[in-house]
């Protein structure tokens, strides 16, 4: 071998921040050759992607509200990777999230009370939660592993939305089709810019960056958080109960992935469809690994993820691209990242020894 | 190529030289071995001796230098060749697969194909030529360290060698196992096989090795017949200055009891792990009470237990300053005055890859009052981790430097200092010194030492008998999870040691003069 | 007679269900015994699913749709191994992005395939058997890749416990450092465990798209992936178990067809919960004896080798 991979005495935190770029800068590349091979110019193509998009003001207030799941999923997520807790089912405590808080709604349509709105962010946060703490406590009761279960749960949640979106939660005035009613005023997230579709979620978002932040910087629970992650026995040793640390991650992803779920279906969508998110829940994961599991980085790239959701239907529409692109484009950002990260704990050096022989 | 004699080394090596970043591991070492000689390998941690076997059987490249075997030159690329040509190797930590079996673990030892069954009998035949018994059809796991040592010496003899290369094999053994394994080598040295010997203990090099080379920091030092050595001198060329050992001041009168353990059992709950049965025993204040054994038996399970990550099912088998703590976590024994220092540093005694100033905060956040209206007070924990760096000697760049960038000696300093700042009224302490240079060592002795004579009770668990003699006023044996009952150092040899970490004395006596501390 | 005439199709069911779960399952074991933990198997399957459909759609060739299938699996495969082995990634992370960009990359591959029909991979009719009443039409008419499922399960059995070659796989996963040190190639080794376990992933998604519902869609896996892993954990990786598991979990999928077909009144979406559901009691029923779990899962799995150190 040419290149030598040597571990580095410490770890770089130059790199820590420069990898994200350098992974960016790769796919971009890598994006190039893409477009290419699907025929168009790799020029206009990144334009449509990234410029485009940004064009307006609506079309910018466009990126925080696809911004916003992203944000409030990747949060929750960021805190279990911390702690080396593998929830991947936000997609399922979303969906949960949006199915417990729209309840309310469904079955009192009548009501006008102010409450209305923040009673059904707190149960979508709980519904989030609840769908979340089956996971925790077959992780702690009976050490089933919680990717396996959680990611599971993606498919059953969904499967419950389906089932009550085309049963009992249909709309008795909406010609047979698979959606409830729309939802009242006072059940509807309140708009943030008029004219936008910019809504209170937002706020909720940037109040969970801002809180996450505090929390894994300067706060006990944080650095249990961060302890149980790296080194489980150090935890043990310092008095740091891991059951609790899995618990605490999962029901906190769950009640933000929850939130997420209400603040589309009362915000955006308006109603509830059976299909409710473009895999936001799962495009989270790679939110929170491109924002460095830090609440700062993350609220920086969901706002980049949210643009290749734009991006991907701004060159569907102007040059007939295929949306999966977009896909294409989120999945090898995040694999690129992962194999730059090598340069975080390791350098290359040129293999410059001679061979011990006669 | 010849010696001055006539006769050939069966290994030669000149001008070997290999560097890691930041540090020449071996530094142009030459060493000759000839037919049927046993040589030592002498050489403090960090001296380049494991580096150095490790070029020799092919695990490692040398950057420069040359091998000579019987006299020709050789490349060993690797350990596949160095099998081929005739040189096996023990090594410290067991290459060994612990879900397999010894004939499994045996044939992935050997170039080729093996026919099973034949190869089953052939470990039979050999193994008991040797006095090495051992049954194939076992699992790794089941097997004593003892047992496992044995798998590693049939593996290479089942394979003619003619140099045979032993890294640090005595200190996994009771000094009973360790003789009968010289008995082995010194008839293999009479069947022609030369045998390279790699130790830091002296007196067995003394007693077993024909020639002994000397590596201190990576360099060759010099070639000398250790039996007409004194340990002294081997110590001081091993070392290169002279040591003091740990001062004890006057006998002074001890305190009182400040831990006290009574009929202590636990079931481990691990498959692989060891029950302890019955652990009775108490350390006074101003007293060092040392804990010898073999690793794995039961050291692991007592320290949870007296740490608090293993509760107790009562409450009051453990007694801190007279108060029952059985059922009190990690934390709140901290509270009452307990420290402890785990035996690996990196991973349970502090987060690897986080700051010096979070793992001061990692066990002192309560003790050290480091909180502050519910945040983490950045401020005074800085103050106390510079505090531990100062204090304690601690080489490094800084407090925001991450614990595993430092050394193993320093890093154990910073550890034992996090704990010793808590001005605790007992600490454990576990391997204090394993793996961590001489001069790091005899500061580490020294600090527990003058914390014992300031009144605290120290407990020390070590597998290292002669830092167990250097620094306890009692000791006591644990086997099998079984804790033999502590005697005064005065009272009790090396040979008493040794047969209770075999596990062959009776614990009958415990019976009787359960108290006589 | 006349009263059991529904047991030969359910069975028939049963096995193109269980099919691709078994060559998913059987590859990701090798790969898990070298010590190697690849979470990926959902997207390779679906890459593979594509590439095989394409391959079948193009050339008609279903040996070249199968190979192009194995290859293509492999190929992700090996992006996985070069982030995990030579660039020592998280394999959890890496193993979560592989599904991702299969996701995105196989239905960028077959957007222009969507709907279009292939025929059914064709069944081998061993001839003077396949006719036998009862057990002719479900042991000797199968389709090549169902008994090449029961094959590899035979060939994989008999290379870890009855080769050389297979011990060393499993000594790397039992303990890297020791093969090391002993002289095993161990990144090397672990590449073509990976790779191995990518092709039969790949093979697993093309017998969805060419024979179980011969079409491509979308995330047409539907999380059998997932159960792949699943599947290992309940096998406590055991080749046999894996395809007594499979088979388990194929009965449990058409499970919901048949229901549906006997008229119960339960929303279909409560019968479409039923593989999951199955997989997460399963899990939990099978964890809870963690020393079991201990004693036979790889010892390395999941961990990262660096071996200078």
């Amino acid at each position: 071998m040419l290149l030598k991979i040597e571990k580095r005495s410490e770890y770089s935190k130059a790199m820590v921040y420069l990898t994200p770029l350098i992974a960016l800068a790769l796919t971009v590349l890598t994006s190039i050759l893409l477009f290419e091979l699907l025929g168009v110019n790799p020029i206009e193509a990144l334009y449509q992607f990234f410029v485009a998009p940004l064009d307006t003001e609506y079309e910018f207030s466009e990126l925080f509200v696809k911004a916003t799941p992203l944000m409030l999923c990747a949060i929750g997520l960021s805190v279990g990777f911390r702690a080396n807790v593998w929830n991947i089912g936000a997609e399922g405590q979303l969906t949960m999230g949006a199915i417990v808080g729209s309840s309310l709604f469904i079955y009192f349509p009548e009501t006008d009370s102010i409450f209305l709105l923040p009673v059904m962010i707190i149960l979508g946060a709980v519904g989030g939660a609840a769908w979340a703490a089956i996971p925790a406590y077959l992780k702690t009761r009976f050490n089933a592993n919680e990717i396996l279960t959680s990611l599971m749960l993606v498919y059953v949640a969904i499967l419950v939305l389906s089932m009550l979106v085309h049963g009992p939660w249909r709309d008795p005035a909406g010609f047979n089709f698979p959606e409830s009613q729309t939802f009242s005023e006072s059940a509807d997230m309140p708009i943030l810019v008029s004219g936008t579709r910019m809504h209170f979620g937002t706020l909720l978002a940037l109040l969970a960056v801002f809180g996450a932040w505090i929390m894994m910087a300067r706060t006990l629970v944080g650095f249990q958080v961060k302890v149980i992650g790296q080194a489980p026995r150090a935890g043990g040793y310092a008095g740091f109960s891991q059951k609790k640390v899995i618990w605490f991650a999962l029901l906190f992803s769950g009640a933000l992935a929850g939130v997420a779920g209400l603040s589309e279906v009362s915000g955006p969508i308006d109603q509830v469809l059976p299909s409710i998110s473009p895999g936001y829940g799962f495009t989270a994961i790679i939110v929170a690994f491109l924002g460095r599991l830090h609440p700062v980085g993350i609220f920086f790239a969901s706002l980049l993820m949210a643009l290749t959701y734009l991006g991907g239907e701004t060159a569907q529409i102007n040059l007939g691209l295929p949306v999966a692109v977009t896909g294409v484009f989120q999945g090898m950002v995040l694999f690129f990242l992962l194999a730059c990260d090598v340069l975080v704990h390791y350098r290359f050096r040129l293999n410059t020894a001679r061979k011990a022989t006669s | 190529m010849r010696n001055s004699d006539g006769t050939i080394p069966q290994l030669e090596l000149r001008g070997i030289t290999k560097a890691y970043p930041g540090c020449l591991a071996n530094d142009h070492i030459d060493l000759k071995i000839m037919p049927g000689e046993i040589h030592a390998l002498l050489g403090e941690n960090g001296a380049g001796k494991s580096t150095l076997v490790k070029i020799i059987y092919g695990v490692l490249k040398a950057d420069e230098g040359e091998i000579f075997w019987a006299g020709k030159p050789v490349t060993i690329p690797n350990p596949h060749t160095a099998r081929n040509t005739g040189i096996g190797m023990v090594f410290q930590h067991f290459s060994l697969f612990e879900a397999m079996t010894v004939t499994e673990n045996i044939a992935l030892g050997m170039s080729g194909r093996q026919n099973m069954n034949k190869l089953e009998r052939e470990i039979i035949e050999v193994s008991n030529n040797y006095g090495l018994p051992l049954q194939p059809h076992r699992q790794v796991h089941t097997l004593s360290v003892g047992e496992k040592q044995r798998i590693e010496i049939v593996r290479c003899l089942l394979q003619n060698p003619k140099l045979l290369i032993m890294d640090e094999p005595t200190s996994v053994l009771t000094p009973q196992e360790a003789d009968k394994m010289f008995e082995t080598l010194r008839r293999l040295s009479d069947e022609g096989v030369s045998i390279l010997y790699i130790s830091h203990k002296l007196d067995e090099i003394k007693a077993l090795c024909h020639k002994a080379t000397i590596l201190r920091g990576g360099r060759y030092i010099s070639e000398c017949d250790p039996t007409q050595e004194t340990a002294k001198s081997l110590a001081e060329m091993m070392i290169g200055t002279d040591l003091h050992a740990p001062e004890h001041s006057e006998q002074k009168a001890r305190g009182p009891v400040r831990l006290k353990i009574s009929n202590l059992s636990i079931d481990a709950d691990v498959e692989f792990g060891v029950n302890l049965s019955a652990i009775n025993f108490e350390v006074r204040g101003g007293e060092v009470f040392g804990i010898a054994g073999v690793a794995g038996n039961g050291q692991i399970e007592l320290l949870a237990a007296l740490n608090g990550e293993t509760l107790s099912k009562e409450s009051n088998v453990i007694i801190l300053d007279g108060k029952e703590v059985g059922h009190f976590g990690p934390n709140q024994r901290r509270n009452l005055g307990l420290a402890f220092v785990p035996e690996d540093r990196l991973g349970h005694g502090s987060v690897p890859e986080m700051m010096l100033t979070e793992n001061a905060f990692l066990s002192g956040y309560s003790r050290m009052d480091l909180m502050n209206s519910g945040f983490i007070d950045n401020g005074s924990t800085a103050t106390y981790a510079a505090d531990i760096v100062k204090k304690f000697d601690v080489r490094t760049p800084g407090i925001n430097h991450t614990a595993n960038s430092l050394s193993g000696g320093n890093l154990q300093k910073f550890i034992v200092g996090r704990e010793v700042l808590q001005k605790p009224n007992v600490i454990i302490v576990a391997h204090p010194t394993w793996g961590v240079d001489a001069g790091a060592a005899t500061f580490i002795h020294q600090t527990l030492i003058n914390l014992a004579e300031d009144g605290a009770a120290v407990l020390v668990i070590s597998q290292d008998l002669d830092e167990l003699f250097a620094i306890s006023n009692r000791i006591a044996v644990i086997s099998e999870g079984r804790l033999s009952v502590g005697r005064e150092l005065s009272e009790i040899t090396i040979e008493e040691i040794g047969q209770l970490m075999g596990g062959t004395h009776g614990m009958g006596e415990k019976a009787e003069t359960a108290h006589v501390t | 007679m006349s009263g059991f005439d529904w047991i030969v199709p359910v069975i028939l069911t049963v096995i193109t269900a269980a099919t691709p779960l078994v060559f998913a399952g059987i590859g990701e074991l090798v790969t898990e015994k070298s010590g190697v933990l690849n979470l990926g198997i959902e997207g390779m399957m679906l890459v593979g699913a594509v590439s095989g459909f394409i391959a079948a759609t193009l050339t008609g060739n279903y040996f070249l749709a199968v190979a192009a299938a194995a290859v293509a699996g492999a190929i992700m495969a090996f992006l996985f191994g070069v982030l995990t082995l030579s660039l020592m990634a998280n394999q959890v992370a890496t193993g979560l992005a592989l599904t991702l960009f299969g996701v995105g990359l196989s239905a960028l591959m077959g957007q222009e395939f969507v709907g279009v029909p292939v025929s059914a991979l064709a069944q081998l009719d061993i001839a003077g058997l396949s006719d036998i009443p009862f057990i002719g039409p479900i042991l000797f008419a199968q389709d090549a890749l169902v008994y090449l499922s029961f094959f590899m399960v035979g060939a994989v059995s008999w290379f870890l416990y009855k080769t050389k070659a297979g011990l060393i796989l499993r000594a790397v996963g039992d303990s890297h450092d020791a093969a090391h040190s002993i002289g095993y190639p161990v990144i090397g080794i672990r590449y073509l465990a990976v790779m191995f376990g990518g092709a039969m992933s790949g093979i697993g998604g093309a017998y969805l798209s060419l024979a179980y519902t011969p079409m491509w869609a979308e995330n047409m896996t539907a999380g059998r992936g997932w159960i792949a892993l699943a599947l290992i954990v309940f096998a406590t990786w055991k080749p046999g178990l894996v395809l007594v598991g499979a088979y388990m979990f194929g009965g449990i999928t058409i499970l919901q067809l048949h229901a549906q077909a006997a008229g119960l009144n339960v929303p279909s979406q409560v019968l479409s919960m039923l593989p999951y559901l199955a997989t997460v009691l399963v899990l939990v029923l099978i964890s809870k004896d963690q020393s079991r779990i201990r004693k036979h899962a790889p010892a390395c799995i999941g961990k990262i080798f660096h071996p200078a150190a």
